[in-house]
């Protein structure tokens, strides 16, 4: 689809393809409401069931059934009617519905009576020392490329962090024949004892057995150390070793990955952009969206779905998908059929029943998210370092928006994705202030950057775009 | 009874760079003063404009104080202890057209027949000497050698902490929800309770209309929500502030390589929230102009946009001096977009006013009885 | 470092880097095709010149941003592999068209 051909206003604008996405669409598609769903990727499926249709891994054990169960969600949005335009950046969305489009060097407005933001989650940024060294990446990326690819990290390897996402990982890289040299688990010990009370909720969902036995494989073949409490990573140029802390001794290894890892948070910067309000959510240690039942924001019109409404994981989020589907079906077509809301939110209750236990045990340790040294970076566009983020809080710096007087913290490309959390966290802790208080970036469209090309060849108008000779 | 009031001699409202400038030259007298501030110092206007410090192009009733301000930016390390990022390269004002060329003429005539001499007519060859990455059509235009920009995050934080740092106290956070003088006491009602002062002086930017209208001095103030973008970094290729009068533009870049496009184009204001709406349409228009003007910026990226809220008066010249109708309260707003050079002086003409009754600057134009009917 | 499953059998798409030919397979972002080559560091900073390379192969982090045939600031792991397609990875800051 070109995005010079796509109408000028739809029903439904779902931004992102993922869990939440793809059942949401299949819901208000379903419905018979003109429904988008735009993905910047070149495929549906988000991260979770990121290439579910053109993953070149045809063993399909490699990647286990849960992720196959996406080309059924795709499947689904599909057959429903839906509209799926890949290969597009959603770049603004704004309270009167907006939204900027880019795709292939061209960009354009549309709006919608209803836009769903499910843009999912991203991964926790994990400052140590040299985690900008080439050979550093991110758990979550790594599992990208072999799905995408087919491709695995060769060499001596190492995972490192805490979360289900590690285990899941590196059980699927043991089974693709990858050398695991170790993980570094830094899930302290005692975050067992602290998730005790919530084990319950835990032990009777489904992903207590999986948890298990996914741990019991990869501890079978590979070294697990646990109760890391220091990593550094090191090299000249490029990662060479990796040196860590656990229960009073240390110990380097050489090492040509280091994947990182300690949880995922929600992709907030469209939601942000577009002026949804968000809180700090103490448990998750990340600002989530504030939304009614039904997903939606403070913006009327916008509603926020899967991991980027609070991390629960992919099989919470196509419910809370579908639920804002709903929502859109009774507000917009209040005559066209729908799911049950009763059996939807039954089913998410259940998939949620599990999070207390998750949350608890893997929250990362604090000096994972505020990092001791003052020369670890933390804005890694800008290479800004703790200790500069430190000094302006304690020069009175009382937020994250007024470190522009002192740095340029926040104002690379990545707007925030990487830095704001650790920048939040950093101020709050040097001035005695809750993350709540101090706020993050104050974010504003385009989340992602536009071309001047683009920006001017945009039509101006529905008139401007007929105008106009291809 | 409730708790006692805050005291001072004077009440400053908004801690924009008029604001701070202002407390600033009012603590350097010895005299007690608290700004009081709704959000924090810069979170509006001030601390989200082009930072353009420019005498170019303004309207004869601003210019005195325009040039008594840019003496204070050339020392403005001495003033507030920071170089506020300021740079003078120059400020360049583009004609697309001979006929353009001929009205700035006239213009730069006009000023010297008032004795001012800041702008320079210009040719094609000294033009494309000064910005050889302009398009080859423009025939010349308007210099002011002197001029630059300066990082206005950043300058009004220093002022701020020079103005503490000479004894004036800040309240941020803190709106104010009342104004009355009660037996020759200015009352300031707030969020934080009262305070009390002998004078008040409203700087308070786009909200300054309210507290106009609290004493009875209604004043026909817009909102307005100019827009600027800022590029991905580029290496350098334009060293003066480039500004079009025909077409909404601006147009710098700093030390690091980034551009800021600005120049006036309005988004949508929601001042009682803090929040703006950026106009893609507008922005895409200033696109179209950097890509007429400066074919070399073909291929930057827009990295961010945003839009800061700002007093616009009818006249499109600010308010400064006394209250027609109460004694003790001084005016200082609705600079109209173009405030941020005239900082550092009109906070020290404010002051002089405020503590002597009256000032030699000319700023009798700028009066809010011009507004008053009949 | 990485390495191709043997079980993967997919098109080669052969793009150019930098001016040198490298063999990638359709399916492939760009950031997945430099890494399989091993064509690291992918940039160097703007502020100090430090190498990095892909990070989270997401388009979050935009460790990753190279021009494609002559676009500069795209994000490699958002656009996949094309025959012929021409990649010049970006050392601090960019030449612009001339």
């Amino acid at each position: 689809m070109r995005l010079d051909s796509l109408r000028d206003t739809f029903d439904v604008a779902i931004v992102g393809a993922g869990s939440a996405g793809l059942a949401a669409a299949a819901v208000t598609a379903g419905a018979g409401l003109a429904t988008l769903v735009v993905d910047e990727n070149a495929g549906p499926g988000g991260q979770i069931y990121r290439a579910v249709t053109t993953s070149p891994v045809k063993r399909r054990d490699i990647l286990g059934e849960d992720y196959w169960a996406g080309e059924r969600l795709v499947a689904d949005a599909v057959r429903s009617g839906a509209a799926m335009l890949d290969a597009t950046t959603v770049w603004s969305l704004d309270r009167d519905l907006a939204i900027g489009l880019s795709r292939d060097g061209s960009a354009r407005m549309i709006t919608a009576r209803r836009v769903i933001i499910a843009t999912g989650a991203q991964e926790r940024p994990f400052p140590i020392p040299g985690w900008t060294l080439p050979g550093v990446m991110t758990a979550g990326g790594v599992q990208t490329m072999l799905k995408a690819s087919g491709l695995v990290p060769a060499g001596e390897t190492v995972i490192a962090g805490t979360g289900p996402l590690l285990w899941l990982l590196a059980s699927q890289l043991v089974r693709a024949g990858v050398a695991i040299a170790a993980i570094l688990d830094t899930t302290p010990r005692a975050a067992y004892l602290k998730a005790a009370p919530h084990a319950a909720g835990f032990v009777l969902s489904p992903l207590f057995a999986k948890g298990l036995a996914l741990r019991r494989e990869v501890a079978a073949k590979v070294r697990v150390i646990a109760g890391v409490t220091e990593i550094r990573a090191a090299g000249f140029g490029k990662l060479a070793s990796v040196t860590y802390a656990a229960g009073g001794r240390q110990e380097t290894l050489p090492v040509d990955n280091l994947l990182l890892h300690q949880g995922v948070v929600p992709n907030v910067n469209l939601a942000m952009a577009a002026g949804c309000q968000h809180r700090w959510d103490a448990r998750q240690l990340c600002f989530v969206p504030v939304l009614d039942a039904d997903g939606l924001s403070s913006v009327p019109g916008i509603a926020i779905a899967g991991d980027g409404a609070g991390i629960a994981g992919a099989w919470a989020a196509e419910e809370r998908g579908r639920l804002a589907g709903v929502a859109a079906v009774r507000a917009l077509a209040p005559q066209a059929s729908a799911p049950d809301g009763q059996a939807i939110r039954q089913r998410l209750a259940r998939h949620e029943a599990a999070r207390g236990f998750l949350e608890t045990l893997f929250q990362p340790p604090r000096q994972f998210r505020v990092p001791p040294s003052d020369d670890t970076i933390v804005c890694r566009c800008e290479e800004v370092t703790a200790g500069t983020v430190r000094e302006a809080a304690r020069l009175g710096c009382e937020g994250p928006n007024q470190l522009k007087a002192f740095t340029r913290c926040g104002m690379g490309p990545c707007q925030g994705r990487l830095c704001g959390l650790t920048v939040t966290e950093i101020i709050a802790e040097t001035r005695g202030l809750s993350p709540e208080v101090v706020g993050s970036y104050r974010l504003r469209p385009p989340v992602k950057p536009i071309s001047l090309g683009e920006l001017a060849r945009m039509p101006a108008s529905a008139a401007a775009v007929k105008a106009v000779v291809r | 009874m409730g708790p006692a009031a805050d005291v001072a001699d004077v009440v400053v409202i908004g801690a924009g760079i008029h604001g701070c400038s202002t407390a600033l030259h009012l603590a350097q007298r010895g005299v007690r003063v608290t700004v009081i501030e709704k959000d924090y110092a810069g979170r509006h206007a001030s601390g989200v404009n082009a930072g353009g410090v420019r005498q170019l192009a303004r309207h004869i009733a601003e210019i005195p104080l325009s040039v008594a301000s840019m003496e204070l930016w050339e020392r403005i390390e001495d003033l507030v202890g920071d170089d506020c990022g300021f740079e003078a390269h120059g400020q360049v004002l583009v004609a697309e057209s001979e006929a353009e060329l001929g009205g700035f003429a006239a213009r730069v005539q006009d000023l010297r027949d008032r004795g001012f001499t800041h702008e320079e007519l210009i040719d094609r060859a000294e033009l494309r000497r000064l910005v050889p990455a302009v398009s080859e059509a423009c025939p010349g235009g308007i210099v002011s050698r002197r001029d630059g920009a300066a990082d206005p995050f950043r300058a009004t934080q220093a002022f701020r902490r020079a103005a503490i740092a000479a004894g004036a106290r800040f309240r941020e956070g803190i709106g104010v929800t009342g104004l009355a003088r009660v037996g020759g006491v200015w009352q300031v009602e707030s969020t934080a309770g009262r305070f009390e002062a002998a004078k008040v002086v409203n700087a308070a930017g786009a909200w300054a209309g309210r507290l106009a209208a609290m004493v009875g001095e209604p004043v026909p103030l817009d909102v307005i929500a100019p827009m600027l973008m800022i590029t991905s970094r580029v290496p350098a290729f334009i060293e003066p502030v480039v500004i079009l009068r025909s077409r909404k533009l601006s147009f710098k870049q700093f030390a690091n390589g980034t551009v800021l496009i600005g120049g006036g184009h309005l988004g949508r204001a929601y001042p009682d929230s803090n929040e703006t709406v950026l106009d893609w349409a507008k922005l895409g228009d200033s696109a179209r102009t950097v890509w007429e003007l400066f074919p070399v910026m073909r291929s930057a990226t827009i990295v961010r946009a945003w839009a800061g809220i700002e007093a616009r008066m009818p006249d499109d010249i600010p308010v400064v001096g006394p209250s027609r109708v109460a004694e003790g309260l001084y005016h200082q707003f609705g600079f109209s977009a173009h405030g941020f050079q005239l900082g550092p002086a009109t906070g020290a003409v404010m002051a002089e006013l405020v503590t002597t009754g009256r000032t030699n600057m000319p700023i009798a134009e700028l009066n809010i009885g011009r507004f008053a009917r009949g | 470092m990485f390495r191709r499953l043997p079980e993967i059998v997919q098109r080669v798409v052969t793009i150019t880097v930098d001016g040198q030919r490298v063999a990638a397979q359709e399916g492939d972002s760009v950031a997945a095709a430099l890494l399989a080559a091993g064509l690291t560091p992918t940039r160097l900073t703007p502020v100090s010149g430090a190498p990095r390379a892909p990070y989270c192969m997401m388009g979050v982090c935009f460790e990753c941003i190279v021009t494609i045939d002559g676009v500069a600031n795209r994000q490699g792991c958002l656009v996949p592999v094309r025959e012929a397609m021409q990649v010049t990875t970006i050392a601090g800051r960019r030449e612009l068209a001339i």
